[in-house]
């Protein structure tokens, strides 16, 4: 379980996370709705150390991981998958999959999890010598993904992974972030796109200029007229 | 014979350079930074194996591997003490600081064992390798294959071993890195090691060709290698072993053809021209547009 106490967040002077909790159950999709400058990828950033916050506590499974180095975080479970997918360009798709599992003590079952991660996505399995620079998008998001789950998580963090993803690709994503929950990983997801994630997701919260303004069940939030006017387009 | 004996002449002087010009490359890769003190530690370098086989009669390879130890933790020593504090701070703030450890170390050595030259023993038999009406002196020979050996078990390393991944994650983005679980104050601390205990490397061999040590010994081959790291593209590890090689033998055929007192301007002429026309270098990586 992850959970998010009173979080605050600063960018030098500028506040932005004003003080945020929330909860994320075993098993659970949950998602972070919100328009551009909300604070998204803040709070996912400081989930995974890269950011530290002013104060506030971020649990998981009883853990304080503000209080351990960054690097260590993956290693008790949580993985993300960051904003702009940020593969190692230079690397092969097979490389930047292995660095997925770099922190994992258990090595020797590394062939048969990339071969899982291939079967997830065949396309990374044709492209694996390929320098991952030179996939296309959508590719480089799976490769993201793929990298993500290399580390094993029991918990996904999934940072607009549908962005800039043509129509067919965005609903080949959402259903394998369904795949991937249905396998036992707990995932938070963040998404623009407010209507595919809404419709996975088993709870969610809204973020609105750092501070979240309204939960519920995925379905209830999809039926929120404030919902349905600010992120739904009316 | 005589263009030959050059060609060999310049790849031994740029065995040296490219030895040195890892250790500049390797920390810019990865830190982003250019560590102007790293000539120093070369200098720091070729005084441990002097006192070592002078004072305390070591034999040379003891020598080397105790000044490659020294070299070793001095690297680490000046990252998290100098430039570890300064991880966020402008690149201006950081090259400043590095141009105050570099006078540290050549002020702390004058202070410590004085600004005199000594005079480093000749520590590799003054054979040499007749070839037909060639001859190659051994030095020349360790030279080159030292260098081709340093070249060879760096690019096995980076490119084969999990801590290589994990450094090539690092130079491409450090905060994807640390999601993949990646000690990045680690990987940094590393990549100053080897940087530092190739220029222990270095220093021996600079010592056997030119057999004085003195404070300021460092700060030629210092800033020739790090001219030869950009000329091959600074961070790119196959381009500062060229820009390396290709840099000594311009400066000996210079010397040579040319004129002595010039040639170190014109092996800065040719930086400037190959910046010109390459502003990455060599073997630079293109900058690549953000997608
Ligand atoms: N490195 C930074 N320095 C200063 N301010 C920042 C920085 N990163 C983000 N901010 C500010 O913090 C706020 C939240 O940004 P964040 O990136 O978390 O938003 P987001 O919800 O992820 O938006 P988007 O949907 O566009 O990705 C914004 O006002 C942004 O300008
Ligand atoms: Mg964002």
């Amino acid at each position: 379980m992850l959970e998010i106490k009173d979080l605050r967040i600063s960018y030098g002077m500028i506040e932005a996370i004003k003080g945020i909790s929330f909860v994320v159950n075993d098993g659970e999709i949950i998602t972070l709705i919100g328009a551009n400058g909300a604070g998204k990828t803040t709070t996912m950033h400081a989930i995974s150390g890269l950011l530290k916050p002013v104060s506030g506590s971020i649990l998981l499974n009883g853990t304080e991981l503000t209080r351990i180095p960054p690097h260590r975080i993956v290693s008790l479970g949580l993985a993300q998958v960051p904003e702009g997918r940020r593969v190692f360009a230079e690397q092969t798709v097979e490389e930047n999959l292995v660095l997925g599992a770099y922190a994992r003590k258990d090595k020797e079952h590394l062939n048969e999890d990339l071969d899982s991660v291939f079967s997830l996505f065949p396309r990374l399995m044709e492209r694996r010598k390929q320098p991952s620079g030179t996939l296309s998008g959508g590719e480089q998001q799976m490769l993201a993904m793929g990298r993500a789950l290399m580390a094993k998580p029991s918990i996904l963090l999934l940072d607009e992974p549908s962005m800039g993803l043509s129509p067919l690709l965005v609903s080949e994503i959402f259903h394998i972030i369904e795949e991937i929950n249905k396998k036992g990983t707990t995932v938070l997801l963040v998404e623009q796109n407010a209507k595919r994630a809404l419709a996975i997701a088993d709870r969610a919260y809204v973020l609105e200029t750092g501070r979240i303004t309204l939960s519920g069940t995925g379905e209830e939030l999809a039926q929120d007229e404030r919902v349905k006017s600010a992120y739904l387009g009316g | 014979m005589d263009f030959l004996s050059y060609l060999i002449n310049g790849l031994s002087l740029g065995s040296v350079y490219a030895i040195i010009a890892l250790g500049y490359t390797m920390v810019y890769g990865i830190a982003k930074m250019l560590n102007f003190a790293h000539g120093d530690v070369i200098m720091v370098g070729a005084y441990v194996v002097f006192f070592a086989i002078s004072s305390f009669h070591m034999p040379l390879a003891v020598g080397l591997l105790l000044s490659i130890a020294v070299c070793t933790v001095l690297g680490i020593t000046i990252e998290r003490l100098a430039y570890k504090p300064l991880r966020q701070a402008s690149s201006l703030s950081v090259l400043i600081t590095a141009i105050g450890v570099s006078y540290f170390l050549q002020n702390a050595a004058q202070l410590f064992w004085s600004s005199s030259t000594k005079v480093f023993p000749s520590v590799l038999s003054n054979g040499a390798l007749q070839l037909g009406g060639l001859s190659i002196s051994y030095l020349t020979l360790v030279t080159i294959g030292t260098c081709i050996l340093v070249m060879a078990c760096l690019m096995l390393f980076i490119n084969h071993t999990s801590t290589g991944r994990a450094m090539r994650a690092c130079s491409e983005d450090k905060g994807a890195a640390t999601l993949m679980g990646i000690n990045v104050n680690l990987i940094i601390s590393i990549t100053f090691a080897i940087g530092s205990g190739l220029a222990a490397i270095a220093s021996v061999l600079l010592c056997a060709a030119y057999p004085s040590v003195y404070p300021t010994l460092g700060a030629m081959p210092g800033i020739k290698a790090f001219t030869a790291a950009v000329f091959g593209g600074i961070g790119s590890i196959p381009g500062a072993f060229l820009g390396g090689l290709l840099l000594g033998i311009i400066e000996i055929f210079a010397k040579a053809y040319i004129s002595t007192q010039l040639s170190d301007a014109i092996v800065f002429a040719v930086l400037i021209i190959v910046l010109l026309i390459r502003p990455t270098g060599l073997l630079g990586r293109r900058i690549r547009e953000k997608v």
